[in-house]
């Protein structure tokens, strides 16, 4: 079933680019994020990373999830870090630089770390075309029944997670008052 | 949504493992790079999504609505993960008064 007749191949042809376009957008802003010198524009590219992850996860036609993935990371996450950044108020001489050395070895390793998981892929399997088997996935209604249902525990703990969360935050963030 | 889901239905898997392979190095890159604490945070995040776009994108693979499930909790994860690692940093700041990781590395010990 997943591999696709000719004819059908042609006509996704030119539409598949846009999935290459937008993988190599979330790349580049990926790579900017990480040696861009200035951290608030490391989190305004950081936007713009997840910002390409909402759009592949709509051509998914996971919609539950590119709403959640713009409303919890573009929203709230990002507006957290702008805040902190804005809060400490950096000056540009404070920023630590790691010696040239350091730098070398860590992009080393990280190449590493790709060509080994690209080089494990290309054992593994042939390649095969994603195809949408279900098309109302990752809607909102199918998701929510399986969540409701299946998940219902981890769903119910996830709560209870964030709560301690909330209390553990506000509790590091405040001040001791008695070293004070 | 007919047309949008046509979009994806020839573009290969390995593909996107390849995609969220290179978006998960860049995320170790930027650890092992920086050392302003916030954007070691930074590529946390980073590696998390691309973590959660490889489950997306096996869970449509497979029909299985359970992957896409799994990225929702990550999601809950990851906000109360950065609300607690913020608050941290806050914290390290006023002791420290600077986001140079390396002023902690009695933490190593």
């Amino acid at each position: 079933m997943p591999i696709l007749k000719k004819g059908q191949r042609y006509f996704c042809n030119y539409k598949m680019s846009l999935f290459y376009f937008i993988a190599f957008l979330s790349i580049l802003f990926a790579l900017l994020v990480i040696f861009s010198k200035n951290p608030v524009h490391s989190v305004l590219y950081l936007i713009l990373t997840f910002f390409t992850f909402t759009i592949h996860y709509v051509l998914l036609n996971a919609q539950f999830l590119a709403i959640v993935n713009f409303i919890v990371y573009m929203g709230a996450i990002m507006v957290l870090f702008l805040f902190v950044l804005m809060l400490l108020n950096l000056n540009n001489d404070s920023e630590p630089v790691k010696t040239n050395l350091v730098k070398f070895a860590a992009i080393i390793g990280g190449c590493c770390l790709l060509l080994t998981v690209a080089a494990s892929l290309k054992v593994a399997s042939p390649s095969i075309p994603v195809v949408l088997a279900n098309p109302n996935l990752g809607l909102v209604k199918g998701l929510g029944k399986v969540l409701f249902t299946q998940f219902l525990l981890p769903f119910e703990i996830s709560s209870l997670l964030l709560f301690t969360a909330m209390v553990g935050a506000v509790l590091l963030a405040t001040k001791d008052k008695t070293n004070a | 949504m007919e047309t949008l889901t046509q979009n994806i239905q020839s573009v290969p898997l390995n593909h996107y493992i390849i995609l969220s392979a290179i978006i998960f190095s860049i995320g170790v890159m930027g650890v092992l790079i920086r050392r302003n604490a916030i954007v070691i945070f930074m590529s946390v995040e980073l590696m998390l999504n691309s973590v959660n776009l490889l489950l997306t994108v096996f869970s449509v693979y497979h029909g299985d609505a359970s992957g896409q499930v799994f990225v929702f909790f990550i999601m809950a994860l990851a906000a109360a993960e950065v609300a607690v690692g913020l608050a941290i940093i806050v914290m390290v700041y006023r002791n420290t008064n600077s986001l140079d990781i390396n002023v902690l590395n009695r933490l190593k010990w």
